[in-house]
C-alpha cells in the first residue's frame, strides 16, 4: 500500500503543529523523525528504541512474540514510538495514514515535553542516551568477542543480571549518600539526642555504631552493591553490571510516569488537533484513531484513558472550581494552565494519582478492585462510598515501579559467613514463590555465595534460603 | 534547531535485520530447552500419533526471564466495562497475561509455547538419545532392481524407445547439409527419413540400495488392559515407529491385537477399540510369525517387533509364548517387550518379565513402564540392544 503522503506533507504539517506546540507553551527537545517500516519498528521496540542496543536473547524471544502476535492480529503496533533523549527520536510508522501521521507527530511532542521537563527524568541525561547505549553495545560485543570471555559467559551474566536490573533505586531525584556521608550520619545518630536537663538525668550510655558493617544502610541497588563487594569480580562482569544498572536507571523515569506521560501526550495531541483545523476527511479519521486509543480496556487499565480523563479533570477543576472547592482551597491561585505546566514538572505516577485522582472521577471510570481467585479475576470492591478510597490505594500500588517489590540488601555478613542477606519491604503482597526461587538463583549465581531473603509469606516471617545450590524455605515458628 | 524528517528507505540492500542474532541465539535456547524436557514433551498426549508435518506447540521451560515479582494475594484495579461491575464477578483470567494492567509482571502461563514441527521434534529426540552403538550400526539394506532410467541416445534400438524428437532433429539438419552441397538446385521435392536419422532413447537399469523395514506392534486388549495402559503403549509404539521411520527408507507398520486369539487390526481399530477376554500373549507371536512368513521375509525386511502387555498371561499360555517369542527372537532384528504395570494399579498379575528372562538372545529386550515419564527412559533402553545381524548384506 503506497502511503498517502509524502514527506513534504509531513513536514508542512509538523510546522503548524509546532506552532501550536509553542502557543500552548510546550517546550519539546529538538525533534527527529524517522520514517521506517513495521519490521523496523518490531525491532525498535524490542531494543526501546535505541539505533544501538547490546545483543541478548531476551531481545530475540520479544521480537519474535511481538511479531506473531502482530502477525496473527492479536496486537497492534503502536503508532508511534519516541526516545528520551536530546534531540529526541521518534518513529512513524510508513504503512500508516496521513491523518494517523499527523496524531503522531503532535503526541510525539507530549512525550517529548514530558520528558525534558518532569522531574523523573532529570537523571536520565538525555543529550548522552544514544552514545551511551552505544557505548554499552561495544562494550557488551567487545566482551563477547573476547577469546577469554565469549558469548557464554557474558550471557550468563547478563541472564542474571537481567533479573535483578529494576531491583535499584526508584527515586533518583533523591541523591544517594556516600559510605563517608553515611558513617557521619551513623556517628551522628549514635550521638544521645540534645537533652536541655541532663545534668539532672542520667547519662546516657554510648553505643558505639559499628561502622564495619555492610552496607551501613540497607541498600536498594542490587547489582551496584554486587559489583562493588564481590571480591573476586573481573573488571568485564563489573562493568556488565554496571551497564545493566545504568541501562534500568534510564527507564525507571519512563516506568514512574507511564499514566501521566501517556495522558499528557494525549490530552496534548488531542488540543493540537482540535485547533489544526483539518480538513474534513483527516477529523473523521482522526476521531475514529483517538477513540481506538482512549478507550477504555474493561477488566484493566488503559494509561492513556485514565491518565488523559486526570489531565483533563485538573483542568476543569482549575478553571471551573465547584463552591465547594473554593470553601475548601480558597479561590485557585493559579490557572489551569499553570496547574497543568506545575504537574507535569514535579509529579509521578503515585503522586499524580494520590493528589488528583478524586472520588468523582474513580466512579467516573467506574473503577473496581479485583483479587485473583484461582485462574480468574474476581471483583472485590467497586466505587462505592466505602470502597473508593481503598481502590485508590490498590491502584497507587498498581502503578509505576510499585508493580516491582522493594528488596534491600540488609547485610553481606549474615551468619558471619559472607552469606547475602536481603529483606523484602513487605507491604502486604506476597512475592510469587516460583520466580522468588529462580531470581534468588540468579543472585546466588552473581554473589558466588549463600543468598537468603527474608520476607512474610501468608503473615508469617520466612526466610527463602539459596544455599549451597539448594532453595530452601524457612518459615517462622 | 528545525525538526528533521528522516525518510522512509525500502531498498532492502541498505537495511539490516539487526535482530537476527538475537533471534537465533534464542532459537538455540529454545531448542536446548526442548531437548532438556524431551521426556516430559513426549509423554503429552498431544503429540502422539500426530502427523508428521504438522506444527505442534510444545511447552517448554527453561527460556522465561524470572524477576521479583508479587504474587497471587496482590489486588489490581481494572476499570469496568458498559455494565456496573459487582463483587464476585469473574472479569478476567489470572494466568493469561492479559488481564492485569502490565501484562509483564504477573507470572504469565507456566510455560512458553512455541511451534515446532514434529519432524524437527523427532531429530531432537534422537539427537538426545546419544546412542553411539545405534548410530554405528550397519543397517541392513537390501539391493533391489528398480525401473529403467533413460541415459542418452542411440542410434540402434527398438521400436517403442524411438525418441521422435531428436530423429526429426536430425533429419532437419541432413537437409540443411545437403541443400548447401546443392546450392543452385532447386530442393528436392521430398526429404524422406533416412536410417540414419533415427535416434533411440538408451535406457540403463537402475540398480539401488534399499531399506526396508517393518514394524509389528502387537498389543494385549484384554479386558485388563484399561486406557492408561492403553495410553503408554501407544505413546510406546508411537516412539518406536517414529524411529524407526528416520532409519529406512522403507517402513510398514502392522497392527496386531490380541487377547485369547489375535488378529491384524488398523490402527485405529489398534489404538481405539478396547476388547475384553482372557490373555493368550502365545497367539499375538504365532500370528506375527505368520504375518511375517507370509509377507515379510527376514532375506529382505528388518523385522522388529514389539509387544506391549501387562503381564497378566494365563498361566498355561506361558510355555507356548515362550517358545513363540524365541523363535521370534530368531527372525526378528530386535523383539522387544515392554509391561505395563501402572502405578497404583497392583501388583496382582502375574509378571511376564520373569518369566522371559529365560530368554537369552542378545535381540531381545524386556522394560516395565509404570508411568509416562518411563516412556522415554524405557525406549532408551529398548534401542540400545538393537543388533543388526551380522549376516546382513
Amino acid at each position: 500500500m503506497a502511503p498517502d503522503y509524502t514527506v513534504a506533507d509531513l513536514e508542512r504539517w509538523n510546522e503548524r503543529i509546532m506552532t501550536l506546540v509553542e502557543r500552548f507553551g510546550l517546550d519539546p527537545f529538538p525533534q527527529e523523525f524517522e520514517i521506517c517500516d513495521y519490521e523496523d519498528m518490531l525491532a525498535y521496540m524490542v531494543y526501546s528504541g535505541m539505533p544501538s542496543h547490546y545483543p541478548h536473547w531476551s531481545y530475540g524471544k520479544s521480537f519474535e512474540k511481538l511479531k506473531t502476535l502482530y502477525e496473527y492480529g492479536v496486537s497492534g503496533l503502536p503508532y508511534e514510538m519516541v526516545i528520551n533523549s536530546n534531540p529526541s527520536i521518534a518513529y512513524l510508522m510508513h504503512d500508516n495514514s496521513l491523518a494517523l501521521q499527523v496524531l503522531t507527530i503532535a503526541h510525539v511532542y507530549g512525550h517529548n515535553d514530558f520528558f525534558k521537563n518532569n522531574f523523573t527524568f532529570r537523571s536520565t541525561r538525555a543529550e548522552y542516551t544514544i552514545e551511551s547505549f552505544k557505548g554499552h553495545a561495544n562494550r557488551v560485543r567487545q566482551y563477547i568477542e573476547d577469546p577469554s570471555i565469549g558469548l557464554e559467559k557474558v550471557e550468563a551474566i547478563l541472564d542474571a543480571a537481567h533479573a535483578l536490573s529494576l531491583q535499584c533505586r526508584r527515586n533518583l531525584a533523591i541523591k544517594k549518600p556516600t559510605v563517608v556521608e553515611e558513617r557521619r550520619m551513623k556517628v551522628e545518630e549514635s550521638e544521645p539526642p540534645a537533652d536541655p536537663f541532663s545534668a539532672i538525668h542520667r547519662r546516657h550510655q554510648h553505643v558505639q555504631p559499628d561502622l564495619d558493617k555492610v552496607p551501613l544502610y540497607p541498600d536498594e541497588d542490587l547489582l551496584i552493591f554486587i559489583r562493588d563487594h564481590h571480591p573476586q569480580f573481573a573488571e568485564w562482569e563489573r562493568d556488565l553490571l554496571t551497564i545493566v544498572h545504568e541501562q534500568a536507571q534510564y527507564f525507571v523515569p519512563q516506568i514512574e510516569t507511564k499514566i501521566m506521560n501517556e495522558g499528557w501526550a494525549s490530552f496534548w495531541h488531542k488540543r493540537i488537533l482540535d485547533t489544526l483545523e483539518l480538513p474534513q476527511n483527516l477529523q473523521l479519521e482522526f476521531i475514529v484513531r483517538h477513540t481506538q486509543v482512549l478507550r477504555p480496556t474493561p477488566g484493566s487499565l488503559n494509561p492513556y484513558h485514565i491518565g488523559m480523563k486526570v489531565w483533563e479533570d485538573i483542568e476543569k477543576r482549575w478553571d471551573h472550581p465547584t463552591a465547594e472547592e473554593i470553601e475548601e482551597y480558597g479561590p485557585r491561585k493559579k490557572t489551569s494552565k499553570e496547574k497543568l505546566f506545575e504537574v507535569r514538572e514535579v509529579e509521578r505516577d503515585t503522586s499524580f494519582l494520590r493528589r488528583y485522582l478524586t472520588e468523582e472521577l474513580i466512579r467516573e471510570l467506574n473503577l473496581f478492585e479485583y483479587k485473583a481467585r484461582g485462574n480468574e479475576h474476581v471483583v472485590t470492591r467497586v466505587a462505592d462510598q466505602d470502597n473508593w478510597r481503598q481502590i485508590k490505594e490498590t491502584l497507587i500500588q498498581n502503578v509505576g515501579t510499585g508493580t516491582l517489590p522493594v528488596i534491600k540488601v540488609i547485610d553481606s555478613d549474615y551468619t558471619h559467613n559472607h552469606t547475602l542477606l536481603l529483606k523484602h519491604a513487605h507491604d502486604g503482597r506476597d512475592l510469587q514463590l516460583e520466580y522468588g526461587e529462580k531470581t534468588l538463583k540468579y543472585l546466588h549465581q552473581l554473589w558466588g555465595r549463600d543468598v537468603a531473603l527474608e520476607t512474610l509469606l501468608d503473615n508469617r516471617s520466612t526466610l527463602l534460603l539459596f544455599s549451597d545450590g539448594k532453595f530452601a524455605i524457612k518459615k517462622s515458628a | 534547531m528545525p525538526t528533521i524528517f528522516r525518510s522512509y528507505n525500502p531498498s532492502s540492500g541498505q537495511r539490516s535485520d539487526r535482530s537476527a542474532g538475537d533471534r537465533l541465539r534464542h532459537r538455540q535456547k529454545v531448542r536446548e530447552a526442548i531437548r532438556n524436557n524431551i521426556a516430559d514433551i513426549i509423554a503429552e498426549e498431544s503429540i502422539i500419533g500426530k502427523d508428521k508435518n504438522r506444527i505442534i506447540k510444545v511447552p517448554i521451560r527453561g527460556v522465561k526471564e524470572y524477576r521479583f515479582i508479587y504474587g497471587e494475594n496482590a489486588p489490581g484495579v481494572g476499570q469496568g466495562g458498559d455494565g456496573e461491575p459487582k463483587p464476585g464477578d469473574v472479569v478476567g483470567q489470572g494466568q493469561d497475561g492479559k488481564s492485569g494492567q502490565q501484562a509483564g509482571d504477573r507470572p504469565g502461563v507456566d510455560y512458553y509455547e512455541t511451534d515446532v514441527s514434529l519432524d524437527e521434534l523427532i531429530d531432537l529426540m534422537f539427537e538426545d538419545l546419544e546412542l553411539p552403538d545405534i548410530e554405528r550400526k550397519r543397517l541392513r539394506q537390501i539391493e533391489v532392481e528398480r525401473q529403467f532410467r533413460q541415459k542418452g541416445v542411440r542410434r540402434k534400438g527398438i521400436r517403442v524407445r524411438l525418441d521422435r524428437k531428436r530423429t526429426a532433429r536430425s533429419r532437419v539438419k541432413r537437409k540443411k547439409a545437403s541443400l548447401r552441397r546443392q546450392p543452385s538446385g532447386a530442393p528436392a521435392e521430398r526429404f524422406p527419413f533416412h536410417k540414419d536419422d533415427l535416434r533411440y532413447h538408451h535406457t540403463v537399469t537402475d540398480t539401488r540400495n534399499e531399506s526396508n523395514a517393518v514394524v509389528l506392534c502387537i498389543m494385549d486388549t484384554s479386558g485388563s488392559m484399561d486406557t492408561m495402559k492403553k495410553y503408554l503403549a501407544r505413546s510406546f509404539f508411537f516412539l518406536l515407529y517414529q524411529f524407526i521411520c528416520t532409519r529406512y527408507q522403507n517402513v510398514e507398520i502392522v497392527f496386531i491385537a490380541h487377547h485369547t486369539e489375535a488378529r491384524e487390526v488398523t490402527e485405529e481399530e489398534f489404538f481405539h477399540k478396547g476388547e475384553s477376554g482372557g490373555t493368550f500373549i502365545s497367539s499375538g507371536y504365532v500370528k506375527a510369525l505368520e504375518i511375517i512368513e507370509e509377507r515379510y521375509h527376514p532375506a529382505l525386511w528388518n523385522v522388529y517387533v514389539f509387544h506391549c502387555s501387562d503381564g497378566d498371561n494365563f498361566e498355561s499360555d506361558n510355555d507356548a509364548a515362550l517358545k513363540a517369542a524365541q523363535e521370534l527372537t530368531r527372525t526378528a532384528n530386535l523383539f522387544g517387550y515392554g509391561e505395563i504395570k501402572p502405578l497404583g494399579s497392583g501388583y496382582y498379575g502375574s509378571s511376564m518379565i520373569t518369566f522371559f528372562s529365560q530368554i537369552q538372545e542378545p535381540n531381545f529386550q524386556t522394560v516395565q513402564i509404570q508411568k509416562k515419564e518411563d516412556i522415554w527412559t524405557s525406549f532408551k533402553t529398548f534401542l540400545s540392544k538393537d543388533r543388526a545381524r551380522e549376516d546382513a548384506a
